[in-house]
């Protein structure tokens, strides 16, 4: 059976009471998230295969058991049985084989940091069609989506066009978040000096749910964004209007911007400092402080190296972008 | 620090009058309330002139029994503080809705949902599951006591100073807002840089201190002081159970206290071991924290999965089905706990190769759970099953925890974590095992060993309500919250825009209020009971017991048995009764039993002052009750009057004493 039939079995328990809540987990609108609902759905249809007629039997033994019934077989040294104790071990071995096959097979097919292959069931992501890049800040308690491509950065608004693959790089500037669009895919963490991936699509023009999952302090609560699923030229409308806004984030801006604020609302910036996220991943964007990445590479230089290589330079040489100490999968 | 003299910073610390929340008024009426509560009990006390009896026969009593039943009593306390913040939580989120910012602001709800946890975890559930373990293990192995008494006391007592660091928080500066396992950053000096991270530190390390010491003593306990004939493959089920809780708990505390110190370096003496710069990395202290934190969630259960087992055993009068399965599913159960730990943090970018590993070591866990629930649906196979109060329980455990299991399967499954991490949902599914499992098998247990300890039974009625209103109360609680997940909420949220959601949060509040009725339903059992004593008066034997300690009196005599009894099976008071065990009334022998000591309440009083010495940076005050402590603990050992003997004639008077009336039930069993 299809998981699609299975979602339609699922449905009906919650459709039934709900009647119009939105279960964003088990229909979402981006094809990684549904992928991942769908997996959840298997699981939880898998399992039932076993914990419904262990229900069952409790209610039917515990009742046909029970002490005032004296027809019932009672039977106190009954203790063994090598045959149910097959069945009491394989039953559950099997299932989570089962599981376990689909768990394996999801887990490295859904690995966030692998590229999209598919940007919807039976449509493969063209190799032509080059991701949008995002890279994403959180912030005290806010949200900053940088545009690479477009030079233009945006404040708790995100956009991205249907249908085309989505190439995120992650990292916070002080505290640990989790960006999270269930509408468009499984939440992935940010951390200070750390860069998660994650890849995407979303398949339906919507106006989206977004926020931080986890907990940071006292302005979480209000660490929400809107994600805007465009048509391309709903984008590239979007991108224009990003533009006209007229303001620059500069480091200045930035530090600004770097203060705590609560529910912050979105506002856009035409452009930014060059280098911007990679100082902020390597915690060097105030002036004078050296880059992590520039340490990393002194830290690893330094059995070969030597030491007059520690030079006042490596305090303004621009960071590289891909150190990969800074990969939380390398961890 | 505050604008004073130098004097005084240096007499007082960080410590002043502002650190008193007499702004809040929330605060300010519970201080009223559990000053006066508080102020009424110790005039209580005093006026009945209890002291003397409570110091000599309770706290300073080394015996295990006497133990057990304070760590239930502190337990059930901090069950009222920590279902306080529960109803709290549930008011806020039913009510936080637009405009309305409900009645808590960040600062306090984040508090809040942090000693909420804290306190469940810590002082609640690990209070109640050493409480079980004490009072009934050493008897099920037909012992007289630990193998270290006053370490016991001790354990004890360092738990209450824990306790207390924890209260006092309440009322001199404020609680830690990091969560229940204070993550870094958020735990870090930069981000907290008040007292209540300090307080959860040693309120932690200090409780937890006293947890490893128990675990220690248990295991020794158990493997050194069986009475003769009882092999491993004899040990009643919960005996097992706390033999593997035990060994967990002294391979993993010490990670929590190793952990807890590197946080408390990082935040007093400036070292870098999670802080975002300089090397340090938050990842370590989520790492670390959660291999001592699964295991942890096992430490919980396991004993309550043994409590379970005794019971469908006995209240289906009938040997429980596939015993040595039992075993081996409990050993693999903690084995496997040791490997799991990363499923807390799939998102955490681990890839893919390490989220599958710990994905299916997840899963694996519930093929030896499974087992144990078949192995209970068997043994009630061919049986005559009773359902009394704690059955009733156990029925509903059965029910609960089997939905929990396949909920934390789903949570499993590593892709689909991404969607319902830190969602709801999980919140749902980790009360759901931990209330349908722990909380369910504790009350089951207090109903099922309470006859033992006090000599009367507790009253049906009220506990069929009390279990009624909890089984109902949960679902009502949890059932919108497993809903709300998929819709994507996630937890610790103070306030909420989209006003579709109220509805269910409204549902919740309404089911705690329902667990709130089960709460005080027990309490309502236990007055009643305690009134109605003579009614439901018990012989030594009322449920038809098949392990030791329902062979000697209720409640037992200090020594537990006056002969060490011989094993030959399993189930060995069955075994005794079936080859009609007589017994002896005459030819005792004196008893060679441990002496009641204050040194316990001593070092943990001085733990407590050190504890709060820190948290405050009362330098020289924290120097000085730490060099006390070991000072008096190196003392202590020179103590030699510890032991006495309990001699032939007390023995003899015990032993015919009303203890042993006869049991109306036991014609039936």
């Amino acid at each position: 059976m299809s998981v699609k039939r299975l979602r339609g079995m699922f449905w009906l328990f919650p459709a039934l009471a709900l009647g119009g809540c939105h279960l964003v987990l088990l229909d979402p609108s981006g094809d990684v998230a549904r992928q991942q609902s769908d997996l959840m759905i298997a699981s939880a249809v898998l399992m039932s295969l076993i914990i419904v007629p262990v229900l069952i039997a409790v209610g039917v033994i515990a009742w046909r058991y029970r002490a005032s019934n004296k027809k019932a077989v009672y039977d106190a040294e009954w203790d063994h049985s090598t045959y149910l104790e097959l069945i009491v071990w394989a039953a559950p071995l099997l299932i989570i084989m089962a599981l376990g096959a689909m768990t394996w097979i999801g887990t490295h097919q859904l690995d966030p940091y692998r590229p999209l292959t598919r940007i919807a069931e039976g449509r493969s992501a063209h190799v032509k069609a080059k991701p949008l890049e995002v890279e994403v800040v959180s912030l005290k308690w806010k949200w900053l989506f940088i545009y690479p491509q477009y030079g233009i950065a945006t404040v708790n608004e995100l956009a991205a066009p249907v249908d085309r693959p989505i190439h995120f790089k992650l990292t916070s500037s002080d505290m640990m978040d989790s960006f999270f669009v269930p509408s468009l895919a499984g939440q992935i963490y940010t951390m200070p000096g750390m860069q998660t991936v994650l890849n995407a699509v979303i398949n339906k023009p919507g106006d989206y749910d977004g926020f931080s999952a986890n907990y940071s302090g006292h302005g979480f609560t209000d660490m929400r964004f809107r994600f805007h699923g465009l048509s391309a030229k709903g984008f590239d409308q979007w991108v224009a209007k990003v533009r006209a806004s007229g303001h620059d984030l500069d480091r200045a801006a930035y530090e600004k911007l770097h203060k705590p604020s609560r529910d912050e609302p979105a506002h856009y910036y035409a452009q930014y400092a060059s280098g911007l996220y990679d100082r902020i991943l390597n915690r060097c964007v105030e002036p004078g402080q050296m880059c992590m990445s520039q340490m990393m590479a002194i830290d690893a230089g330094e059995a070969h190296a030597p030491r007059a290589r520690h030079g006042a330079d490596a305090m303004t040489a621009e960071p590289s972008s891909q150190a990969p100490a800074h990969d939380a999968a390398a961890h | 620090m505050p604008n004073r003299s130098e004097f005084w910073n240096f007499l007082l610390g960080r410590l002043s009058l502002d650190s008193l929340p007499l702004h809040n008024m929330i605060v300010v009426v519970t201080f009223i309330v559990v000053a006066t509560g508080g102020a009424a009990l110790l005039g209580f006390i005093t006026w009945k002139r209890q002291w003397g009896y409570l110091w000599t026969e309770w706290f300073t009593s080394v015996d295990h029994k006497k133990l057990g039943i304070m760590y239930m009593i502190l337990a059930t306390v901090m069950l009222f503080r920590g279902f306080a913040d529960a109803i709290m939580m549930r008011a806020q989120q039913a009510i936080a809705f637009g405009d309305n910012m409900g009645y808590l602001p960040p600062h306090h709800y984040d508090q809040i949902f942090t000693a909420h946890g804290a306190i469940m975890i810590f002082f609640v559930a690990m209070a109640y599951i050493v409480g079980l373990m004490n009072y009934v293990m050493p008897m099920q192995i037909g012992a007289r006591d630990v193998a270290f008494p006053f370490l016991n006391n001790f354990s004890f007592w360092l738990t209450v100073s824990g306790v207390l660091l924890f209260m006092v928080s309440l009322f001199i500066g404020d609680f830690s807002h990091a969560g229940w396992l204070g993550y870094p950053p958020v735990s870090e000096l930069h981000q907290s840089p008040g007292p209540g991270v300090d307080y959860y530190i040693w309120g932690l390390q200090l409780s937890g201190l006293g947890t490893l010491l128990t675990g220690i003593n248990f295991v020794v306990t158990i493997l050194k002081m069986r009475a003769p004939g009882m092999s491993l493959m004899k040990m009643p089920m919960f005996t097992w159970t706390t033999l593997c809780t035990s060994g967990l708990i002294v391979v993993t505390f010490p990670i929590l206290t190793a952990t807890l110190l590197l946080l408390s370096l990082d935040r007093y003496i400036g070292t870098h071991f999670f802080t975002a710069g300089m090397g340090g990395n938050v990842m370590m202290y989520i790492n670390l924290i959660w291999i001592w934190g699964h295991p942890e969630v096992y430490i919980l259960i396991l004993p309550l999965f043994g409590v379970f087992s005794e019971i469908v055993s006995t209240f289906s009068g009938k040997r429980l089905f596939g015993y040595s399965s039992m075993v081996y599913a409990t050993v693999s159960i903690m084995i496997l706990s040791y490997l799991v730990w990363l499923h807390h943090f799939f998102t955490m970018g681990s890839g893919a190769d390490v989220n599958s590993f710990f994905s299916l070591t997840t899963m694996m866990i519930s093929i030896p759970t499974g087992a144990k629930i078949f192995n209970w649906l068997f043994t009630m196979y061919r049986g005559r099953v009773r359902f009394d109060v704690p059955m009733l329980w156990t029925m509903g455990f059965l029910f609960t925890f089997t939905i929990g299991g396949m909920t934390g399967v789903m949570l499993s499954v590593a892709p689909a974590d991404f969607l319902l991490h830190n969602s709801l949902f999980l919140i749902a599914h980790f009360h759901n095992v931990i209330i349908g499992g722990v909380v369910f098998g504790i009350f089951a247990g207090i109903n099922y060993w309470f006859p033992k300890a006090f000599g009367f039974r507790l009253d049906p009625f009220w506990g069929k309500c009390s279990f009624w209103f909890w089984q109902i109360g949960f679902w009502f609680a949890f059932g919108p919250l497993y809903i709300l997940g998929l819709m994507g909420v996630t937890r610790r949220l103070s306030h909420f825009t989209d006003p579709s959601l109220q509805k269910w949060f409204i549902i919740a509040a309404f089911g705690a209020f329902l667990i709130l009725l089960g709460i005080l339903s027990f309490v309502m059992q236990i007055y009643v009971s305690i009134r109605n004593r003579e009614k439901y008066a018990v012989g030594h034997d009322p449920w038809g017991g098949r392990t030791l300690e329902w062979q000697t009196s209720s409640p037992p005599p200090p020594y537990n048995f006056a002969f060490v009894p011989k094993v030959h099976e399993r189930d060995a008071w069955t075994n005794m009764k079936e080859s009609g065990y007589q017994r002896p009334l005459q030819g005792f022998n004196d008893i060679h039993m441990p002496k009641s000591t204050a040194t316990g309440v001593v070092l943990s009083a001085l733990g407590f002052v050190f504890g709060f010495a820190m948290v405050w940076y009362i330098w020289w005050l924290a120097a000085v009750s730490f060099v006390a402590l070991i000072a008096y603990a190196i003392f202590h050992t020179f103590n030699y009057n510890r032991d006495y003997h309990v001699s032939a004639d007390e023995v003899n008077r015990f032993e015919h004493s009303g203890n042993w009336a006869s049991d109306p039930q036991e014609a039936r069993a």
